[in-house]
């Protein structure tokens, strides 16, 4: 085993908020050495002093992961599981510097218009102290009407009953090789419990857990909105998330109970030789309303498909997915909709745009289990192609075990038609511009469920894909 | 040579099949011309010839503005090179909303020179213009949030076109089939706009079935087309034959071209 020890990395002083930084209390910097077995998850489990029954999910998952068989369907995974760090503990100094961000990457902060602190937090290199004040009255407030908004790491920590009650229920270890690993060496991203009846009416962020841990390649997420609570919860940001490690799977897990209301949005922006593998899943009860707005650009190959399951009557799901499918990139995404009781009703938009060769899928699935009588699924889904060179697929499976049923499939896929360039170019616009408006009219949809600065980025995002895509 | 847009000996291909065969017009700004003549005759072709739909293969001959080859342009250099062209079936672009359709196209027309990326006609001003042409136009304010001839009926396509032709303000319009799809009101209306809009400024090509539009913008020329060319030219009165009498003296008098054109209207209503 090899354990790298550093001297603690000196920080700079930035004003009193120093005071406040834990990062630093870090007496080191710990690599786990490539490859994973039980050794390395036992040391990851170690190093987070975990309590015994955790240490145990770890292991029995890992058990789990290496008895599955790698998915023989969606994209084409080439990888190496032992050629992997599967954790690196996160320090200001953890290894990575500024410069060794990729030039593109760095282009589209610099396009975004993306402050320099805030660039080098969303590369992974930096950990930004300016938000901890903001953080911490945030906290505050929330946790003034019993809302608990942590990372997950903590959240083993300071409230292990929760957890215990939830963590790898709606999601088991079982359910897939990726779901398996996921738990086997997960670490941080976001715990949330919204109590019964507080309704938070801004949008958390995961901006704010950024503090506590860098985003990890393997980050765990649960969500407990408790009955006729409300919560909107945006992952990262819209800005590009970048690693040199080639490995992201994530497991997000979300229970609404009754009358509740989730929001979950995310806009993920990956360097283009990653593998972005991750598991969402939520759990409606009665009347409660789930609603998945996912975004997938960059990646070398996204397999992500957030589900619905909902579980009693009146229960609604609604998801939103969007990918975006450039130059040696798949993006095999969808959505899932499972009807289990009667009265529940769902909805699925998804639009996929492939360019310079790109390839994107459409994977969805609906079923209505037997009982569920009076259930509705509508789903949309649409695909733009851009160029001759790029390919759109379609895979819906639709499952129904019920007859008073009412499920609506719709797919469309269009080129961008010569006829509406030539409309907008006699117009005045150049081609670049008249693509770029094509596609920004083709999300719409999409964008006009976002906040507004998350529409406006990702509208800049947008732009930033189809530069240079034509002419 | 300025201020005309000089059409020689155009000839025009679809998908390898001629369709103009040695077009000559000239066109100068202030002036209105009427391009009249039977369905299949190529009047279309013409205005799509000239704005450089990437379909219509200019075989030979030339077409100039101010003695600029305007075949050497994409469509949108010819737009800001000052050619408009209102479509008889305008494209649907859904999800980009009219305003911001039009304030990228205005500030281009008017900036010919504007790299991309550079600002737009500022938001305040655009909208203050964009307002008086609709009041103009009779349009309701809705109109500038709704996504681009989308879910538009054919009214509202033909008026959405003469807005823009407002906005945009070109030396040379082409105005193809623009009264088709409206009803009697509507046509005084667009007739009426487009005369106020033009002025003494633009030089403007109608090409219609309808001499009602041919009333508020009295033609300085009328041209008969049959066949790929020009067979015929004359006053306001050569429109106004055409409308009551229809084509049969000129099908007498161009047997050649007639039997063309029979031929193309032919395999467009079998195709």
């Amino acid at each position: 085993m090899s354990t790298d020890v550093a001297t603690p990395i000196e920080q700079p002083v930035i004003g009193e908020i120093n005071k406040y930084d834990f990062i630093t209390q870090t007496t080191g910097v710990f690599k786990a050495r490539k490859g994973l077995d039980r050794e390395v998850v036992e040391q990851i489990s170690a190093l987070k002093n975990e309590p015994d029954w955790m240490r145990k999910f770890r292991l029995d998952s890992l058990d789990i992961f290496e008895s599955k068989p790698m998915p023989n369907w969606g994209g084409n995974i080439k990888l190496d599981f032992q050629d992997v760090y599967y954790y690196l503990k996160p320090t200001d100094g953890q290894g990575k510097t500024w410069d060794d961000v990729p030039q593109e990457i760095k282009d589209t902060f610099d396009k975004l218009g993306i402050p320099e602190a805030e660039r080098k937090f969303l590369a992974g290199v930096k950990a930004q102290f300016e938000s901890e004040v903001v953080y911490g009255s945030l906290q505050e407030d929330l946790a003034k009407k019993g809302v608990i908004f942590t990372d997950t790491d903590t959240a083993v920590r300071e409230h292990p009953e929760l957890l215990r009650e939830y963590f790898g229920k709606i999601i088991p270890p079982e359910d897939n090789k990726f779901a398996a690993l996921n738990s086997a060496v997960w670490s941080g991203g976001s715990f949330i419990y919204v109590p019964p009846g507080v309704k938070i009416d801004f949008p958390l962020q995961a901006y704010f857990r950024i503090n506590a841990e860098s985003m990890g390649q393997f980050e765990r997420t649960l969500i407990i909105v408790d009955e006729g609570a409300e919560v909107h919860y945006v992952e990262g940001c819209t800005a590009p998330m970048y690693s040199t490690e080639s490995l992201h799977s994530a497991v997000v897990e979300i229970m609404v109970k009754k009358n509740g209301r989730c929001r979950y949005t995310t806009i993920q922006n990956w360097a283009n030789n990653i593998y972005n593998l991750v598991t969402k899943r939520a759990m409606a009860y009665e009347n409660a309303l789930m609603e998945w707005i996912d975004g997938n650009l960059g990646s070398q190959l996204t397999m992500k498909y957030p589900a619905v399951y909902m579980m009693e009557p009146g229960a609604r799901g609604e998801i939103l997915s969007i990918a975006f499918a450039s130059k040696g990139q798949h993006q095999d995404a969808g959505a899932k909709l499972v009807h289990c009781a009667p009265n529940t009703s769902g909805r699925i938009i998804s639009k996929s745009i492939s360019k310079n060769g790109g390839r994107s899928s459409y994977r969805g699935l609906c079923k209505v289990e037997d009982g569920a009588i009076n259930s509705k699924s509508n789903v949309v889904c649409d695909a733009l192609i851009l160029d001759p060179d790029s390919r759109s697929d379609t895979y819906p499976y639709i499952e129904v075990e019920e007859q008073q049923v009412q499920i609506e499939h719709e797919a469309s896929v269009s080129r961008i038609g010569e006829e509406q360039l030539f409309y907008l170019m006699s117009r005045g616009l150049t081609e670049a511009e008249a693509s770029s408006m094509i596609v920004s009219g083709f999300i719409e949809p999409l964008i006009k469920e976002l906040p507004m600065e998350y529409a406006v980025e990702m509208n800049r995002l947008i732009e930033l894909q189809m530069e240079g895509s034509v002419g | 040579m300025s201020e005309t847009l000089k059409i020689t000996d155009l000839h025009v291909a679809v998908e390898g099949k001629p369709i103009l065969r040695g077009v000559n017009l000239t066109i100068q700004r202030g002036e209105t011309h009427a391009l009249m003549g039977p369905n299949g005759s190529g009047k279309s072709t013409l205005g799509n010839a000239i704005m450089g739909h990437p379909s219509y293969e200019v075989t030979g001959g030339s077409i100039e503005i101010d003695g600029a080859d305007l075949l050497e342009m994409d469509a949108s250099e010819r737009a800001r090179a000052g050619v408009f062209m209102a479509f008889q079936r305008p494209m649907s672009i859904p999800g980009v909303k009219m305003a911001d359709f039009l304030r990228h196209a205005a500030t281009n027309v008017r900036n010919p020179n504007r790299k991309e990326g550079e600002d737009l006609i500022p938001m305040r001003e655009f909208r203050r213009e964009l307002k008086d042409k609709m009041s103009q136009l009779r349009m309701d304010e809705e109109f500038a949030r709704r996504y681009v001839n989308d879910g538009f009926s054919g009214g509202e396509m033909k008026r959405a076109e003469i807005l823009q032709l407002a906005m945009l303000r070109p030396k040379f319009a082409i105005l193809d089939e623009t009264d088709s799809g409206l009803d009697v009101d509507a046509v005084k209306l667009a007739s009426q706009s487009i005369a106020e809009i033009g002025g003494a400024e633009m030089g403007i090509l109608i090409i219609t079935h309808h001499d009602k539009l041919l009333e508020n913008n009295t033609p300085n020329f009328t041209h008969v087309m049959m066949g790929g060319r020009i067979v015929e030219t004359g006053g306001v009165e050569l429109a106004r034959e055409l409308y009551t009498e229809g084509y049969d003296r000129i099908r007498a008098a161009y047997p050649e071209a007639a039997a063309l054109d029979a031929e193309l209207s032919e395999e467009q209503a079998t195709a």
